[in-house]
This record gives C-alpha cells, sequence and structure tokens, in this order.
C-alpha cells in the first residue's frame, strides 16, 4: 500500500470522526448502572429497616467507602482511556477508599471490646456478601471495559484493573444497601476481598481486550 | 519542537472542525516524523528497518482510528507519543525482537524527519483481502482506484451514508489486521 494512496484514504474518512471517550463512559456507566440496580430489586432489595438505618453512622460509612473507592476509580479510568495522559495524581487518589476504611477500622476497634471483634468480622452475610457484589459488579465492568475499547489505553491490564475497581466500587455501594453486616471490621474483610476478585477479573479481562 | 506540535495541534483542531484539508496537511506533516520514529525504534532494538514503512502506516492509521482520544486543551506531542511507542513496542514483540524502547528520547524524535524511502510502499495490501465484501470493494475503490466518496457510492449503488460507514468499518478492520497480523 503506498502511504500517499493511505492518507488520501485517511483523508476520505475524516468526517466520520468517534465521539468523545468521556461521553462513551459516561453512556455506558448509567446504562449499566440501571442494569445493576435492576439486578439489585431482583435480589431483594434494600434491607427491610432501610428507613431507620439511614442515620447509623456505620451505615453511612460503607457508602462513603465504597462510593469514594468508585469516583476515584471512575477519574483514574476516564485518564488511562487516552493515550499520553500522566495518571499520577489519580492514581494516589485511589488510595483515599482504602485509607478511609483503615481509619474506621480503628475506631471500631477502639468502639467495641475485643471479644465482639471475630463476631463483627465474621458477620452473618459473608456468603450473600461474597456472591452478591460480583453479580452487580458485572454491568458496570462489562460497560466500563467497552468503554475503554473504544478509547485507546496505553496500559491494558492496569486500565482494566481500574475498570474492575470501579466496577466493584458500584457493586458494593448497590449491595451495602442491602446488606446488614455494618460493622467496617465486616466491610474490611470481605468486601476488600470480592472487589480485589473483581480488580483480577478486569486486569485480565484488559489485557486480553484491550489492546489496540 | 514546541512550535511543530502547535501546528499539528491547530491542524488537528482544524480537522475536527470538519476542515478537510487541514487534516490532509497533518497527515502529511506527520509521515515522516512518524517514520524517522519507526526507524530510530527498530534501529534502538536492532531491528531491520525493512518494516519501517509498516509501522509508520499502522501508526498512521492508529492516529487516524484513535483521534477523537485526544482532548483538544492538552498538548498534541505526548498523546501522539504515546500511540508511536505503543505502536513500535507491539510491532518489535510481535516480531520477536527487545522491546525495552524507553519513551524517554522521544522527544527529539518527533522533531526530525526521515527522507523518503525509494518506495513508499508497505505490505498491508493483503489484509485489506481479508476484509469483508462490502468494506473490501469500498476501501479498494477509494485506495487504489482514487474515486471519491460520491463515486464510490455511484458505482457500487449504495448510499454515500452507506460508503462512509464501510469505509470506516474497513478502516477499523484493517487495523485489526495489521495489528493480529504476521506471527
Amino acid at each position: 500500500m503506498r502511504t500517499d494512496d493511505l492518507v488520501r484514504t485517511l483523508v476520505a474518512d475524516h468526517a466520520t470522526r468517534e465521539g468523545p471517550v468521556g461521553r462513551t463512559f459516561a453512556i455506558a456507566l448509567v446504562l449499566a448502572l440501571a442494569l445493576a440496580t435492576a439486578l439489585f430489586a431482583l435480589m431483594s432489595g434494600p434491607r427491610n429497616d432501610f428507613a431507620t438505618v439511614v442515620t447509623d453512622p456505620r451505615f453511612v460509612f460503607k457508602f462513603v467507602v465504597t462510593l469514594t473507592l468508585a469516583a476515584s476509580a471512575a477519574v483514574l479510568v476516564l485518564r488511562l482511556a487516552s493515550p499520553g495522559v500522566e495518571p499520577r495524581f489519580s492514581a494516589l487518589a485511589l488510595a483515599a477508599g482504602p485509607a478511609l476504611l483503615a481509619l474506621g477500622v480503628l475506631v471500631e476497634l477502639a468502639l467495641i471490646p475485643s471479644s465482639q471483634w471475630t463476631t463483627k468480622l465474621v458477620g452473618q452475610n459473608y456468603l450473600i456478601c461474597l456472591s452478591s457484589i460480583p453479580l452487580l459488579s458485572a454491568p458496570p465492568l462489562v460497560a466500563a471495559l467497552m468503554a475503554l475499547r473504544h478509547g485507546a489505553p496505553t496500559r491494558p491490564a492496569f486500565a482494566g484493573a481500574v475498570a474492575g475497581l470501579l466496577a466493584g466500587g458500584i457493586g458494593a455501594t448497590l449491595y451495602a444497601a442491602q446488606c446488614t453486616d455494618d460493622s467496617p471490621l465486616f466491610v474490611a474483610t470481605w468486601y476488600t476481598i470480592t472487589i480485589a476478585g473483581v480488580t483480577g477479573i478486569g486486569s485480565l479481562a484488559g489485557a486480553r481486550l484491550l489492546r489496540w | 519542537m514546541k512550535e511543530r506540535e502547535a501546528l499539528w495541534a491547530e491542524m488537528m483542531r482544524a480537522a475536527n472542525a470538519g476542515d478537510a484539508v487541514a487534516y490532509q496537511r497533518l497527515l502529511k506533516s506527520l509521515v515522516p516524523a512518524l517514520r524517522a520514529a519507526a526507524r530510530r525504534g527498530l534501529a534502538r532494538a536492532r531491528t531491520s528497518d525493512a518494516d519501517a514503512e509498516d509501522i509508520m502506516q499502522e501508526t498512521l492509521l492508529a492516529i487516524h482510528l484513535k483521534r477523537h482520544t485526544w482532548d483538544a486543551d492538552r498538548p498534541i506531542g505526548p498523546w501522539i507519543r504515546a500511540i508511536v511507542h505503543n505502536k513500535l513496542v507491539d510491532n518489535l514483540r510481535r516480531r520477536g525482537g527487545r522491546v525495552d524502547v524507553p519513551i524517554e528520547g522521544f522527544e527529539e524524535i518527533l522533531s526530525a524527519d526521515a527522507p523518503k524511502p525509494v518506495l513508499e510502499v508497505s505490505d498491508v495490501e493483503p489484509y485489506i483481502g481479508g476484509l469483508p465484501h462490502r468494506q473490501r470493494e469500498v476501501v479498494y475503490a477509494i485506495l487504489r482506484e482514487e474515486i471519491s466518496i460520491r463515486e464510490t457510492a455511484e458505482r457500487l449503488k449504495m448510499t454515500e451514508g452507506a460508503v462512509r460507514v464501510a469505509l470506516h468499518r474497513g478502516l477499523a478492520g484493517l487495523a485489526k489486521r495489521f495489528k493480529r497480523g504476521e506471527s
């Protein structure tokens, strides 16, 4: 193929320009959120005492952690979608969610007697937690990976992992409304394990699907 | 170098606003710079530069297909260099050569132009043959026969919109085959 011919052909295609990555992300995530929320409603929806528990600090704290994680991952994944954008600060911001959670764990350890630590950590719903969060994370993970494919990530595995963190954060946020285990000890254990799993899946999928 | 990148950014902005002439000027100006980058990368990896034209064309195609990922408020240099680096590493990996091409040192790379080779031809042509029927016809018409989108539409009894879609998909498919390409 002659280079001149290629240039002429690319110029002929110049009117077909795809939309910005940010918009693709927004559309994909809104659709995924709707799907995940529908799944959540099918699974049993918010817990029965939701109305009374919305002011409970431990209950609210779960959302602070998961939403912080989701928001920081969303900012980073968007940067990773474009070549030549250094993610430095937004990569550091990913630590905000885990740092908050660690703080919450320390406060919880100070507040409750050590005889209760194990009970609070194990909780009652860890099996449901281990299965629900990945399920609720699936639609946002697929959406984020599709949006990344529309972009041009130069670090496919890393971008996939951050997509997994974002999806895990969204899945965990929905699940937190249903789960009756509110102790930061429970969250730090079971939420972390499941979100790490979703992140791993995202990373593996990214390495395979996000090369361009 | 800065002025050159500022010029590229300006042409890309004009192209994004619909200026086909600016887009053509941009691509023509990128070709020798990308060619120099490909040769330099191959030399660093101690690989023959016989494939430089292939790599340059693949990079140009990637820049075209991914141009919506450039944020017009950012400098265009780092964006182009990241794509050049990505395509170079990809190609070296495919060819089984060394792949630790540092992205540092790419700054000056885009400021130099490589002289034209005797033949500005790549070995990409066979990939077009693997495209779906309609896309192949459209890409061949525009690429080889140098006819316009309107003429292509008339000849193939398609609407201009359908020709545009087939052309774009064909180019995206070409990039994909390129990437999977040779073992």
